[in-house]
């Protein structure tokens, strides 16, 4: 009677509890206060709650503090090349669509040396969970304006304060025709962020979730005013997408209903900078994914492989008994 | 011999060509050279390759090369604007294009001049003309047709005026379309090639289409055949020496995107840029029938890095490009030099630098095929020299890859992806496939980067692996991936990854020696010169030269054996299709000479005093001139002592 069947080993097998520590790894190095401490947590809170297999889950970055991510994950982690976070996860996930793949970029990383591969992911909406985390500042190379700084940021590269008006990823991400899931969170309010984080990870397509996050080093006080006035975050709530809590509702009292299937809402949200809207902005769940169409879903066998081969040398195979066909007046294609 | 079509030759008699059924002369030959020229857009290409087939079909070594114009549709009648394709037929193998033309079709006589004035027509070649611009509305092309034509027959070319259009038009309503099935016909006749081979070849080439197309081009085919029958008093015939076994026919792209699928590679992801494009055309039409796909990506840097992606997970993938995308990738490919992720790149060069000559065939990649991306990033530098080498270095790329978690890149060029040459066509062998994906748990205590003292090898963790869990990074690491700041580990990290191309070089056999393995000249050579190099190097050891070639496939690590072959000649030099300064020039000397780059390499390796002899033309260097330079080198060599 207590044998158990192997179905249910294999149900125990997925039942496997895994503690926050199982997805740990190292004490990150980012600077006290930086708000890609507050994702990690987010982040490792969401892998315990989905009980996600840490060999199965892997995390994909650029350059950047933010890029750092995946060394402090226990999972699968792929620290590339500044900009490239997006097709390399692609990649990842056109092969092994059986792997949880996660993108973490700045927004260096996304929005100026990788744009065009940012512009691209959201076309070719693929099942993946991407974080901007915007910081409104290079780093890790220590002070220069990124396409995201506010006008007039002072920093090494623009010393007088920088002449362009930021680029608003919200916008120029529910501008790509193929968008399925763009949210807005904050570093400041965990809560939210984990909420966002989790809906992103549900979404099947490209999820796509801006976080406003906070750079003590660089950008100490630029995000003050938000912090310290709850009503100037706007919190963006639905049944369709994310409910508040009562806790927090008593202290975000500035709540908006937002449809997320309501595109031309969410754009207008997105163009708002103050207050900052937090919550989802768009969210169809019927966008196909580019990988339902590229991928087979046949058994690459040898015999399907020598298979198709052989059809092809076919179509190109000059026999050497072909002149001696001659008198035919078969004007088909030899047989093979 | 049947023909579809059986009625009189055109009314007016054309110069060459006689009314009356004339006797027949037929002289048979070893070889001949063929050219089918047009504007674009006419089917010359279409022509030339299928008469190519036609006589692989027979049995005859063939090998053809396309005639491009840079612009995709040149104006009409442009000297600069020929587009055509040139057929080698030979009795036996033909290894290469050969050098100048014997034949030339040509649809109107500016196509033509350009031609003639690089050079590509045998003094008295024989040319068959289309005739109807003499007649032309406009009084300048009817001039200008006249003018061209009279020079061509003073200056000793056998010209043969046809009224191709016009014999087209009675058949079909767009003669225009349709003439190049004509030309086809006119020539199957001309080099006795049969019919009925013919026909098939034709409702192989439109078989896609419906049965009007094919039957109205079996009828031009016929009305062409009965045309040159009728009115040409001369033929040839290049006896087949027959092969035994089934042969593949084929460009060079098409059989690295066969060697694509045979590998067992299943992501192809690419950026269109010519002249590799056209191997991801034939993988888009065919992978998924083998489960593969190919992604075209929105740059080449984001294809390099979406197969990196996907050989990270597990599946060896693959990137093709040419000059331009290849610079563009070198970061990423120094990404996976660092992460030791397989990766199969295909560079098929065209003329460089930047946006260079897209269309024209040159070896001007290989330094950058070796050193491309910054920091020591040793990657296997492989390079096919035939059309059948272009399927199989594909499958050795992917399993050295895979192997030595090392980058490939294979190099071939714009002269090898559009030729065709048959080849014995391929034996499937599983050992060709990629293993399945290792999805086992990662013992105890194992590390990613476990690299062995002796040859640098370590073995893989593919996400998925339970237990094997670490962050590949870009960044110096050590053995646990974790970043290296420390001195130590990083030089025993990139002595690991240099020490891989060492215990790959030791699995490799000597390059062989063609021709005898001593003598007066040794010529070295890589890439798509191989056939023109060992054909001249035949033909002037048949006169007794003391010459032979080598051709190295493995351009890094470079083949054993090198040094002690070069020990036995008295002089060495590369011949390559890249830039090398020329002696004669006012200001080079032994202090500035740039040489080419095989050459490079190999007087910095093994301290040889190589000299070399290069052409950037654009296009295959031919037989011939290799045969001339070679034997003024050996004439100006002192005699032995």
């Amino acid at each position: 009677m207590n044998m158990m069947t192997a179905t249910e080993c294999l149900l125990e097998m997925y039942d496997e509890r895994h503690e926050l520590e199982d997805y740990q790894s190292g004490v990150p190095r980012w600077c006290t206060g930086c708000g890609d401490n507050a994702i990690l947590a987010a982040v490792q809170r969401l892998c315990r709650d989905e009980g996600l297999r840490p060999e199965k889950t892997v995390f994909v970055s650029g350059i950047g503090c933010s890029s750092r991510f995946p060394h402090y994950m226990n999972t699968y982690g792929f620290h590339g090349i500044h900009g490239r976070a997006l097709p390399v996860a692609e990649g990842v996930k056109m092969a092994r669509p059986d792997l949880d793949v996660f993108v973490n970029t700045g927004d260096g990383d996304c929005c100026s040396i990788g744009a065009a591969h940012w512009i691209h992911a959201l076309r070719y909406n693929m099942n993946l969970t991407v974080f901007l985390h915007d910081n409104q500042i290079y780093g890790l190379t220590k002070k220069q304006a990124s396409p995201t700084s506010p006008l007039g940021t002072r920093s090494n590269t623009t010393p007088r304060g920088s002449v362009l008006e930021a680029l608003n990823p919200l916008t120029v991400t529910l501008g790509v025709q193929n968008v399925s899931f763009v949210a807005q969170a904050v570093d400041w309010v965990p809560e939210l962020l984990y909420d966002i984080v989790k809906a992103a990870y549900h979404h099947r397509g490209l999820s796509f979730v801006r976080i406003v996050q906070r750079c003590p080093e660089w950008m100490p006080k630029l995000h003050d005013p938000w912090l310290h006035d709850p009503s100037r975050v706007q919190v963006l709530h639905h049944a369709r997408g994310l409910a508040l809590s009562s806790g927090l509702g008593r202290v975000y009292r500035n709540q908006r209903e937002h449809d997320p299937l309501d595109l031309d809402a969410a754009r207008r949200i997105a163009s708002t900078l103050d207050p900052i809207p937090v919550g989802i902005l768009y969210h169809d769940p019927e966008v196909p994914c580019y990988e339902d169409f590229k991928r087979s879903d046949v058994l690459r066998s040898a015999s399907l492989i020598r298979s198709g081969l052989q059809e092809q040398f076919d179509k190109f195979t000059v026999w050497p008994a072909a002149s001696k066909t001659a008198t035919t007046d078969n004007l088909a294609p030899e047989a093979a | 011999m049947d023909t579809v079509v059986s009625r009189p030759p055109a009314a007016q008699a054309v110069a060459g060509a006689r009314p009356d059924m004339p006797a027949r002369k037929v002289i048979t030959l070893r070889e001949h050279i063929v050219e089918i020229i047009s504007d674009s857009g006419e089917g010359a290409q279409r022509c030339g390759q299928s008469l190519g087939a036609i006589a692989a079909r027979m049995g005859n070594g063939v090998w053809t090369t396309e005639i491009i114009p840079a612009e995709i549709r040149p104006p009409a009648r442009s000297v600069a604007g020929a587009s055509g394709n040139r057929i080698r037929i030979g009795a036996g193998p033909v290894t290469n294009g050969g050098d100048e033309t014997d034949l030339v079709v040509a649809f109107n006589e500016q196509v033509l001049l350009g031609r003639v004035r690089a050079n590509e027509l045998k003094p008295g070649c024989i040319v068959l003309l289309e005739s109807m611009w003499r007649q032309n509305a406009d009084a300048q092309i009817a001039a200008a047709y006249v003018e061209s034509h009279d020079k061509l027959v003073a200056a000793g070319y056998r010209v043969i005026e046809i009224p191709m259009e016009q014999e087209c038009k009675a058949l079909v309503a767009d003669a225009r379309r349709g003439k190049n099935m004509f030309a086809l016909g006119m020539l199957c006749r001309l080099y006795s090639l049969d019919l009925q081979i013919a026909r098939e070849q034709i409702a192989l080439t439109f078989g896609k289409k419906d049965d009007s197309v094919v039957r109205t081009n079996v009828m031009l085919l016929g009305a062409g055949h009965a045309w040159a029958e009728a009115n040409l008093d001369f033929g040839f015939r290049i006896p087949a020496e027959r092969v035994t076994m089934p042969q593949l026919v084929v460009n060079g792209n098409t059989a690295l995107a066969l060697g694509v699928m045979a590998s067992g590679m299943e992501i192809c992801a690419m950026y269109p840029i010519t002249p590799a494009t056209s191997a991801s055309h034939y993988l888009s039409d065919v992978f998924e029938k083998v489960g593969g796909l190919v992604h075209q990506a929105e740059d080449e840097i984001a294809a390099c890095a979406f197969a990196i992606g996907a050989s990270y997970a597990g599946k060896c993938a693959v990137t093709i490009t040419s000059g331009p995308g290849y610079s563009l990738k070198q970061e990423a490919i120094g990404l996976a030099v660092m992460g030791e992720i397989p990766l199969v790149v295909v560079n098929v060069q065209r003329g460089g630098p930047s946006t260079g000559q897209p269309t024209k065939a040159e070896q001007g990649d290989l330094m950058a095929a070796i050193f491309g991306s910054h920091g020591d990033a040793p990657k296997v530098v492989i390079a096919p020299s035939t059309i059948e080498d272009c399927f199989y270095s594909i499958i050795t790329a992917r399993r050295i890859a895979e192997t030595f978690r090392m980058v490939v890149v294979v190099l071939t060029d714009g002269g090898l992806a559009t030729s065709q040459q048959p080849f014995t066509r391929p034996q499937f062998s599983e050992s060709w496939l990629a293993p399945p994906i290792d999805q086992s748990p990662v013992p105890e205590g194992a590390r990613p980067y476990a690299w062995d003292p002796d040859t640098g090898l370590a073995p893989r963790f593919v996400p998925g692996r339970p237990g094997g869990m670490h962050t590949l990074t870009g960044l110096a690491h050590d053995r646990d991936s974790h970043v290296a700041y420390d001195a130590q580990i990083n030089e025993e990290s990139i002595r690991a990854r240099s020490l891989k191309l060492a215990a790959l070089q030791t699995t490799l056999k000597p390059a062989p020696i063609f021709g005898a393995d001593e003598g007066d000249l040794l010529v070295i050579g890589w890439g798509s010169t191989r056939g023109a190099i060992e054909e001249a190097v035949q033909s002037l050891r048949e006169e007794g030269r003391r010459v032979s070639s080598m051709h190295l496939q493995f351009l890094q690590p470079l083949q054993g054996g090198i040094n002690q072959a070069m020990q036995r000649f008295r002089k060495v030099m590369t011949i390559e299709a890249n830039w090398s300064d020329r002696p004669e020039d006012a200001l080079i000397d032994a202090d500035n000479r740039r040489y080419s780059a095989l050459a490079t390499l190999l007087r910095a390796r093994y301290l040889v005093d190589v000299d070399c002899w290069s052409e950037v033309r654009g296009q295959p260097i031919k037989p011939g001139t290799i045969k001339r330079m070679l034997a003024a080198r050996l004439d100006a060599m002192q005699p032995r002592v």
